[in-house]
């Protein structure tokens, strides 16, 4: 009986739920700084497409 | 409803209405940053997934499966976490950003489309996310009507649909517009109610390990029918093995339990997240790989809060209502007559007074009492009359007193419901019996903000899918037609949503997300992987494996898994029988998910069909992988 959970696989899902999260938050730190790109031409062309062609028509004026 | 109730909801919608408005007019959407060329706040970027990812679905739903099953859904929460956040925003979100920005595509259908040069792909995938998405926004809005129903004391039907209409009047005022400093005010309102949520129930059942203790205890108040199918009490695992063929009787349900929760419930949720096209084009939104390494942080914390506590809680929540609670009420009949019907199965109603003596004779006893606030003309509320339930007739004016001592989908069971219980409504009548006013209110705008955020992106997908995907594909273009057509497919979607929903209440929620989240996993995480990842996969096996992972899922449910196929009819008007199963078989089939049979399948049709096929146009697939554009399509 681990913590008043009978089932050991009920209780490993209980530790990987909260370590999963713990790798999340670790690796979101470690990571803080990395993966930065500059913004590209098509990038640009596709967030304003994105803004004129199907987010705008769906907001109403 | 109240008047404190009443404020803290207008004051709710006008801050979410006044964020909208800002947000619309300093354009502030994710989209806005990435023309800025900005990295959106890592933190609200993924209270704004989040929220999209995590609905009434996921707290009222599964947290009421928890309740029936036990907490060995927190495996759900552990996949929801590590394949939800962890994989999908280190090893997924980058490709997909960097394709569909390339490819200039704007919605999963057209992602498809482009990669494998094929319009067909771009219709069928927008087909299939338009037919059948209105089955999860179903499971959305029934999670909230179930809740604001008791809070207002309205019928279902009405809290349908004034839950539908309170999200299509934030839908209207620029919701689907995805303003992220909404999306983010919601997450947080969810994180503080859901934390609350969690320590209060800790505290009230007297500690983490007691508070287990107590759960595990209750083993032996297991009913019956879901012992029959292997449950093994709320703090263990349910009989996990293979029934021999031909078996009958007990020996062919025994390990029902485990497949339905571990293959429906918790695979076809945990991986189908992979393959849901509304959150696949959230991370086209990002600026760059930077967005999403910072996101992973707040993004696997947010769902450890909120499936993680909704399983926990759910669970928890037997011991809560079998030991502690206590109705202050007014009782009016102590041995209120309900009938479940001759077989026992159909939904409880009242026995008349002057009713024949066999109806009276199969009726089961609960107690009829009102609520402080209850008028007289409002339906009386009916909870279960057992041995253990402990009733105080209060003197002087004081209320009565009702100590039910039900585990909680016992006390799920009322006039309406059949004596299975409806587990929908477990979460609900927690929050509502167990904590004061004020905490069910917060937990309404927990509700309101998980639905919003969800349905939003839900109607979005929908309304692109059949006016970009399809009419657009059709006509050529876009023009101020399509903007039409994906308005009036975003009206189809609510309509339909809410018509499944008046006609399908109880056990529903989790089942049909469940369903959705399978059959987009089956038809599509193949052709997506392959896509994002493959460059040797070709447009034929896209198209094979997308047919083979949709029809397997299809046939299966229509001819194989028992519960699916019993409720279509379908297999009975043409063989005779429910499913096409025969004593050659073992019946454990009739509860594997489709998922486990279609996506295999599908991911082996990929493969096969790849191999077998002439590549497809180098210079095409270079254009894919971040190539120039080749001069002439080709494929």
């Amino acid at each position: 009986m681990l913590q008043g959970i009978q089932d050991p696989w009920v209780f490993l899902a209980y530790l990987l739920a909260i370590g999963s999260a713990i790798l999340c938050v670790v690796y979101g730190f470690a990571n803080w700084n990395k993966g930065d790109e500059p913004v590209k031409p098509e990038d640009v062309k596709w967030a304003k497409e994105e803004k004129e062609e199907v987010e705008e028509p769906l907001t109403p004026r | 409803m109240d008047i404190f109730t009443l404020s803290v909801l207008i004051v709710y919608l006008l801050a979410t209405g006044y964020l909208g408005y800002q947000g619309y007019r300093q354009t502030k959407t994710a989209t806005d940053y990435l023309v800025a060329g900005r990295n959106a706040n890592p933190v609200v970027m993924a209270l704004s997934y989040g929220a999209t990812f995590i609905s009434t679905s996921a707290i009222v739903g599964f947290g009421g499966v928890a309740a029936n099953f036990g907490m060995g859904l927190l495996w759900l929460t552990f996949l929801n976490i590590f394949v939800g956040i962890f994989i999908a925003f280190v090893f997924l979100g980058n490709p997909t950003r960097r394709m569909g920005h390339h490819l200039d595509a704007h919605t999963f259908p057209e992602l498809m489309g482009k990669r494998f040069n094929s319009r067909f792909i771009q219709i069928a995938c927008a087909l299939i996310i338009f037919c059948f998405m209105p089955l999860y926004a179903m499971a959305v809005i029934i999670g909230g009507a179930e809740f604001i129903g008791p809070i207002f004391h309205i019928t279902y039907n009405a809290a349908l649909y004034i839950f539908a209409l309170l999200v299509a009047a934030y839908v209207i005022a620029g919701g689907l517009k995805g303003v992220m400093l909404t999306d983010a005010l919601q997450g947080a309102i969810m994180l503080v109610g859901m934390i609350i949520l969690l320590a209060v129930t800790y505290v009230i059942l007297g500690g983490f390990a007691p508070a287990h203790q107590a759960l595990t205890d209750l083993g032996a108040q297991v009913p019956k029918p879901l012992a029959a199918i292997g449950h093994q009490g709320w703090t263990s695992m349910p009989a996990f093995g293979w029934a021999a063929a031909g078996a009958t009787g007990a020996d062919a349900s025994r390990y029902n339990l485990w497949w339905i929760m571990v293959s429906t419930i918790v695979m076809g949720v945990g991986i189908g997240v992979l393959a849901q096209p509304q959150l696949i084009v959230r991370f086209m939104t990002v600026k760059s790989k930077q967005s999403l390494n910072r996101g992973v942080a707040a993004g696997g914390l947010f769902i450890l809060f909120m499936t993680g506590v909704a399983f926990i809680v759910g669970a928890l929540s037997n011991v809560y209502f079998a030991k502690h609670e206590t109705i202050s009420c007014r009782i009016v009949d102590e041995a209120a007559l309900l009938d479940p019907g001759a077989d026992g199965k159909a939904k409880l109603s009242l026995v008349a007074a002057d009713a024949p003596a066999e109806i009276k004779a199969r009726a089961k006893t609960f107690i009829a009492y009102r609520m402080p606030g209850d008028a007289e003309d409002q339906p009386l509320r009916y909870v279960l009359k057992t041995p253990a339930a402990s009733l105080t007739r209060g003197v002087d004016n004081a209320p009565d007193t009702i100590k039910p001592g039900l585990i909680a989908i016992a006390r799920s069971i009322t006039l309406g419901t059949p004596m299975q219980g409806n587990s929908d409504t477990i979460i609900p009548s927690y929050v509502n019996s167990a904590f004061p006013k004020w905490f069910g209110v917060l937990f309404l705008m927990t509700l309101l903000s998980a639905a919003m955020s969800t349905l939003s992106s839900q109607f979005h997908t929908m309304g692109t899918a059949i006016g970009r995907d399809v009419f657009e594909t059709l006509t050529g273009g876009h023009s101020s037609r399509s903007v039409l057509i994906t308005r009036l497919g975003i009206v189809v979607g609510i309509i339909a949503a809410i018509t499944l929903g008046k006609a399908v209440r109880g056990n529903i929620i989790a089942l049909a997300t469940a369903i959705f989240f399978g059959l987009c996993a089956a038809s599509f995480l193949p052709a997506f992987l392959g896509g994002l990842f493959w460059k040797r996969m070709t447009r034929a096996a896209a198209i094979a494996s997308i047919a083979v992972g949709f029809l397997s899922s299809g046939l299966w449910s229509i001819f194989v898994n028992g519960k699916t196929a019993a409720g279509l009819g379908l297999c009975k008007s043409l063989i005779g029988r429910d499913t096409i199963l025969t004593p050659a078989f073992s019946p454990t089939w009739a509860v594997v998910d489709p998922l486990l049979v279609a996506l295999p399948l599908a991911a082996l049709t990929a493969v096969l069909v790849s191999l077998l096929t002439k590549p497809m146009n180098p210079d095409h697939v270079r254009y894919c992988f971040g190539g120039p554009k080749p001069e002439a399509k080709a494929g």
